[in-house]
C-alpha cells in the first residue's frame, strides 16, 4: 500500500486555454524522494498546491498519506510539510523568532519545540545564526530555514516546490544532504520539484511533466539507460573553440540537443547510431566523436525536443572575430565599501573582445557587486574600471551607450507591449528613424516576436520574456553585454536556448560578460573569475579550473566539482 | 537633438504607464471628481437652519414681537416652546436645538421703563464655530428689531457689516476657489512620489539606469506626465469652480496657469524626491501620505495662517500649497493678473529647484 501522494486524473484549470494540469496520474511514496521536473507552465507548482490542499482540483482525485486535501485538510496540514517556491519567513524577525513563530502556529510547544529546535539547528547548520535577522540571511541560508520551519512539526510527508532556485551551489548541496538525511533516517517522503535537471538524478523516481501532462515516469537511471548509443562526446580540434563547434552542431538535423561538458560538446542524436560524426559542418573542427554515458539530463532534453517550438539559432558560418583580440573590459584594483564593510577586496581582470567571460560564486563573494560597479549601477570605491576603452569613473554615460545589459529577473515595463518596450529602449540608447525601425523588425524575426509585437509584455510566458528582454538589450548592438544570472528561475529548455543565442551574439564579436549560479553554464565561458569573500578565488579558462581542482580523489572534476573543491579548500585556508 | 529625443521617449513611456493601467488611469479622474463633489457641497462654513428653542418668560406682546423675527428667519428653525429654565439644560444637551432664546418675565416692563431688557441667548458650545455664527445671527436679528423700535432706542450703536471680495460672505467660494491646489497636490503628488518607486520595486530603474541617460533626463522625462496631468486637472477643476459653483474669475487666464504650474513644479519635486528615497512602493506612498495632509492644513486652505501660532506660521513658509491657495484667491476674486502673482511664484519655483535638484542627485545615489 502506498501512501504518499497518490493522484489520479487529476486535472486543474485557470480559466478557459489556461489548463494547468490534464489528467495526472503518479505516485509518490514514502521514504523516497520523487521529483517533478518539467520546462514552466508545466503544472509543477499546481501540482504541489493541490497536494497540500491550498487549491482544490476541477476533476479527478490527488490522496496524500491516504487523506483527501479537500475533506481531511486540518488532518492533512498537521502532517506534511509545504515549502512553496518562497517561503513566507518574517524578514524582520530573527531566524530564532521564525522558528519559535512557526513552531506556535501549528502547535508544537514545551520541551518537544526545544528539542525540535536543537535538532533543526544542528541539522541546517544554521546554529550560530539564531540571532540574526531573517532578511539578512543568503538566499541559501534562507531556504535552509524555511525547511527548517517546515520540518517543526515533524511532517511525515514534504512537498518542496523548487526549493534550490536561486541558491549557490555550496547551499545547494547542504540542502540536498539535508534532504538525503530526513529519507534516510526518519523514513519522510519527498515530493519536490525542480528545475535543476542534475538534482533529478537524486531522486529515486522523477516525473516529467509538459503542459499539464505527464510524459514518463521511473527512476533516472532508467532515463539514462535508454538513451545509450545516442550521446556523444565530441572533442574539437586544438584551437578550436568548443563553444563555437556547439553552435555549428546546434539545429542540425538528427541532433536533438547541444551542451557543453568539460571542454567538449556533449550531443544528443535523435535515433541510435545517427552519424554524428559524419555532419558535414563538423569536419574541419573536430578531433574526435566519442560515445558517452547518458544521464537523464541528455534523456529529458531528448524527450522535450519534439514538443516545444524548434528554436533556430543562427550562427554565423565565419567567425567575425576571434577570442583573444582587443581589450573590452580592463580591470584593476577595483574596490567597493558599504561603510566599513568591504564587499569586493581589489579585484583585477581582463576581459577580451568576443569573449565570454564568467563572474562566478556563492552568494556574498562580491561578484554581484562588481558586476554593478561595471554597468555603473554601483560608484566605484577605489581601483580602475575601463569598459569599451572608456574610464567608468570619468566617462560613464558614454560607457554605458556601448553596454547592454540583462537583469537577473524580468525588467522591462510590463504594462507595455513587446513593440512598445523595444521602441523606448532603442530611443534611450540613442536608435531613431528608419535605424530604430530597421533594428525593431530584425529583433522581432530574430528572437521569434513578430506574432506577439503587441502582446503587453507581462503576460508573456517566461521564456518569451526572457527573449524581449535580450532583445531590448541588444537592439543598439552593443559592444559589451552584460548578463546578471540571466537564466535564474528559468526551466532548463529555455535556458537551453538562451545560452544557444548568447553563444552566437558571442561569436558574431559581442563580448560577454555574466554572472551565474549554474556551475555548468560556467563550461560555455571562455574565462571566468571565480570570486569568495569579495576577493579573486580564481581565474582562467574552464580547462585550467578543472585543473588546478584535480586530485586523485577527482580525475576529471566538472566546473562545479572544482567550485566546491575550490571554496572547501579557502575555507579551510581561513580555519 | 538626441538628447531631446531621449527624453521624450522617457515621457512616452511615462504617459503609457500611467494611461495603460486602469488603477493609475482612475487615480488622474477620480479623486478631482470626488473632492469637486464633496468639498463643493458639502464642506461649507455657512451655518444655516440654526434649531433653536424658546423660554418666553414674558408673554408680552413685546416679546412675543421678537421671537416671531427668529420665526420668520430663514437662518432659524424653531423645534421648542420649553415652559421653563429647567427644560434648558436637558434641550442642550440632548443637541435638540443649538441655542435657546431666554426672555425674562420682565421684559416688557423694562422696556416701557427705558431700562435695557434683556434676551439672554443660552448657546451650546460644544461646535464653537456655529455657535459663534448663530450669535452673530442672533444679534443682528435683536439690532433690526430694536431699530425698528426706533425713537425710544437711545444712541445705539448700529454695526453694519459688508465683507470685500466676497460680498455675500459665502464660504463656497473660498473653499471651492482653493480645491484646484488641493487637486494638483494630490495628483501630482500621487503620480511622481510612486513613479520612482514602482521602477525600483520591479526592477526597471536598473535597466533605465545603464543607459546612456542622464539623471537630468530621467527626471525631466518623469516630471513631464504628472505635470501636465495635473496642470489639466487643476485648470478642469477651477473651469469646475467658476461655471458650476459661481466662483467669479476676476483674474487673468495667464496669471491662473502661471500659478498652477508653478505649483505643479513644486510639489513634482517634492514627489520625486520622495520617490527616490524610497525603495518600495509602499514606502512612497506612505512618505507621500505624510506630506499630503500637512500641506493641506497648512495651506490655509480651510483655517487661517494668521491664526496659527508663529512658529507654525514660520513653517508654512516651506509649503508650496500655502501660495498657491493665496494665489488661486488672488487670481480668482482679486482680479490679478501675472504681475501681481509673481511674490506667490517666486517660492514655489525655489522649492521646485531645490526638491528637483535633490530628486536628481538621489536617482544614482540610492543606487543599491
Amino acid at each position: 500500500m502506498n501512501d504518499g501522494v497518490v493522484a489520479e486524473s487529476l486535472r486543474k484549470s485557470f480559466g478557459p486555454g489556461a489548463d494547468a494540469l490534464r489528467g495526472v496520474s503518479f505516485a509518490a511514496g514514502r521514504g523516497a524522494i520523487t521529483g517533478l521536473v518539467g520546462p514552466d507552465g508545466a503544472g509543477k507548482s499546481t501540482l504541489l498546491r493541490l497536494a497540500a490542499g491550498l487549491l482544490l482540483p476541477d476533476g479527478g482525485s490527488v490522496r496524500v498519506l491516504g487523506l483527501d486535501p479537500d475533506g481531511e485538510v486540518h488532518e492533512l496540514r498537521r502532517r506534511i510539510g509545504y515549502m512553496p517556491q518562497r517561503f513566507g519567513l518574517y524578514e524582520d524577525l530573527s531566524v530564532q523568532e521564525n522558528l519559535r513563530l512557526f513552531a506556535d502556529l501549528q502547535g508544537v510547544v514545551g520541551d518537544r519545540r526545544d528539542e525540535q529546535f536543537e535538532r533543526l539547528a544542528t541539522m541546517t547548520g544554521l546554529a550560530p545564526f539564531g540571532d540574526r535577522l531573517a532578511g539578512q540571511l543568503s538566499g541559501g541560508m534562507k531556504q535552509k530555514l524555511g525547511l527548517a520551519c517546515a520540518l517543526v512539526k515533524e511532517p511525515e510527508f514534504l512537498l518542496l516546490d523548487e526549493p534550490t532556485v536561486g541558491v549557490d551551489p555550496l547551499s545547494r548541496r547542504e540542502l540536498w544532504q539535508i534532504v538525503d538525511t530526513l529519507v534516510d533516517e526518519h523514513g519522510i517522503g519527498v515530493l519536490v520539484s525542480t528545475a535543476y535537471l542534475d538534482e533529478a538524478e537524486r531522486c529515486g523516481d522523477v516525473v516529467v511533466l509538459d503542459r499539464g501532462e505527464v510524459l514518463d515516469i521511473g527512476p533516472p537511471a532508467r532515463f539514462a539507460a535508454a538513451m545509450r548509443g545516442r550521446v556523444f562526446a565530441v572533442t574539437p580540434r586544438p584551437g578550436v573553440p568548443p563553444r563555437r563547434l556547439q553552435a555549428a552542431l546546434s539545429g542540425q538535423p538528427g541532433v536533438l540537443d547541444v551542451s557543453m561538458r568539460a571542454g567538449r560538446v556533449r550531443a544528443v542524436a535523435a535515433a541510435d547510431g545517427e552519424p554524428i560524426a559524419d555532419l558535414p559542418a563538423l569536419a574541419d573542427d573536430v578531433a574526435e566523436v566519442a560515445a558517452t554515458t547518458p544521464c537523464f539530463e541528455d534523456a529529458f532534453m531528448a524527450r522535450l525536443a519534439g514538443r516545444s517550438e524548434r528554436v533556430q539559432v543562427r550562427a554565423p558560418a565565419v567567425p567575425e572575430r576571434t577570442a583573444g583580440g582587443r581589450v573590452a573590459v580592463q580591470v584593476r584594483d577595483l574596490r567597493k565599501h558599504f561603510g566599513d564593510f568591504e564587499a569586493v577586496r581589489g579585484v583585477s581582470f581582463e576581459v577580451h573582445e568576443g569573449e565570454i567571460f564568467g563572474l562566478l560564486g556563492p552568494n556574498g563573494a562580491g561578484k554581484s557587486t562588481t558586476f554593478r560597479m561595471l554597468c555603473g549601477l554601483t560608484s566605484i570605491s577605489d581601483g580602475e574600471a575601463t569598459v569599451a576603452g572608456r574610464d567608468l569613473r570619468r566617462a560613464g554615460k558614454r560607457a554605458r551607450a556601448r553596454l547592454g545589459y540583462m537583469a537577473q529577473k524580468f525588467s522591462l515595463y510590463g504594462s507595455l507591449s513587446v513593440l512598445e518596450n523595444l521602441r523606448f529602449f532603442g530611443t534611450a540608447y540613442g536608435l531613431a528613424g528608419a535605424r530604430l525601425r530597421t533594428r525593431i523588425d530584425e529583433s522581432l524575426a530574430e528572437f521569434g516576436l513578430g506574432d506577439r509585437r503587441r502582446d503587453t509584455a507581462a503576460t508573456l510566458p517566461g521564456g518569451y520574456k526572457q527573449r524581449l528582454a535580450m532583445a531590448a538589450a541588444l537592439l543598439h548592438e552593443p559592444d559589451i553585454l552584460f548578463l546578471d544570472e540571466p537564466t535564474s528561475g528559468v526551466d532548463p529548455v529555455a535556458r537551453r536556448e538562451f545560452w544557444l543565442r548568447i553563444n552566437a551574439v558571442a561569436l558574431a564579436g559581442t563580448t560577454v560578460v555574466v554572472t551565474t549560479h549554474f556551475m555548468e553554464e560556467a563550461e560555455y565561458c571562455d574565462r571566468m573569475l571565480i570570486m569568495a569573500r569579495g576577493a579573486e578565488l580564481a581565474i582562467g579558462t574552464p580547462a585550467e579550473i578543472r585543473a588546478t581542482a584535480r586530485s586523485d580523489e577527482h580525475p576529471d572534476p566538472s566546473i562545479e566539482d572544482a567550485f566546491l573543491i575550490l571554496a572547501e579548500r579557502r575555507t579551510e585556508a581561513f580555519a | 537633438m538626441l538628447w531631446l529625443r531621449q527624453v521624450f521617449a522617457i515621457a512616452a513611456k511615462e504617459f503609457l504607464t500611467i494611461l495603460k493601467d486602469p488603477r493609475s488611469r482612475f487615480l488622474v479622474i477620480g479623486p478631482p471628481l470626488i473632492q469637486f463633489l464633496v468639498f463643493g457641497y458639502a464642506a461649507t462654513f455657512d451655518v444655516t437652519d440654526v434649531a433653536y428653542a424658546v423660554v418666553d418668560e414674558d408673554r408680552s406682546p413685546e416679546s412675543r414681537d421678537l421671537l416671531a423675527r427668529f420665526a420668520a428667519s430663514p437662518d432659524f428653525n424653531l423645534v421648542a416652546q420649553l415652559q421653563g429654565l429647567q427644560e434648558v439644560e436637558q434641550t442642550i444637551d440632548a443637541a435638540q436645538a443649538r441655542l435657546v432664546l431666554h426672555v425674562g418675565p420682565d421684559f416688557a416692563a423694562r422696556l416701557h421703563s427705558g431700562r435695557p431688557a434683556e434676551l439672554q441667548v443660552l448657546l451650546d458650545g460644544r461646535n464653537s464655530n456655529v455657535a459663534g455664527i448663530a450669535l452673530g445671527y442672533v444679534q443682528s436679528i435683536v439690532a433690526a428689531w430694536s431699530r425698528g423700535r426706533g425713537a425710544r432706542g437711545r444712541g445705539q450703536l448700529e454695526v453694519v457689516r459688508r465683507a470685500w471680495f466676497n460680498p455675500a460672505l459665502e464660504s463656497r467660494w473660498l473653499i471651492v476657489g482653493g480645491l484646484p491646489v488641493q487637486i494638483v497636490l494630490i495628483i501630482v503628488m500621487l503620480l511622481t512620489s510612486l513613479t520612482v518607486a514602482r521602477e525600483r520595486e520591479q526592477g526597471t530603474f536598473d535597466q533605465t539606469l545603464v543607459a546612456p541617460i542622464d539623471s537630468l533626463q530621467i527626471l525631466i522625462g518623469k516630471a513631464t506626465p504628472a505635470f501636465v496631468l495635473g496642470l489639466l486637472d487643476g485648470l478642469l477643476m477651477t473651469a469646475g469652480a467658476v461655471l458650476w459653483f459661481g466662483v467669479p474669475m476676476t483674474g487673468t487666464l495667464p496669471a491662473l496657469v502661471a500659478m498652477l504650474a508653478a505649483y505643479s513644479c513644486a510639489i513634482l519635486g517634492v514627489g520625486l524626491f520622495l520617490s527616490s528615497l524610497a525603495t518600495t512602493m509602499q514606502q512612497a506612498l506612505l512618505g507621500a501620505f505624510m506630506v499630503l495632509m500637512p500641506s493641506v492644513i497648512l495651506s490655509g486652505f480651510t483655517t487661517p495662517i494668521e491664526n496659527m501660532p508663529p512658529w507654525l506660521q514660520h513653517a508654512t513658509l516651506v509649503n508650496p500649497a500655502r501660495y498657491a491657495v493665496a494665489g488661486c484667491r488672488v487670481v480668482l476674486l482679486e482680479g490679478a493678473d501675472l504681475a501681481a502673482i509673481v511674490p506667490f511664484l517666486l517660492p514655489m519655483l525655489v522649492i521646485a529647484a531645490v526638491t528637483m535638484t535633490l530628486a536628481g542627485w538621489l536617482f544614482r545615489r540610492r543606487a543599491r
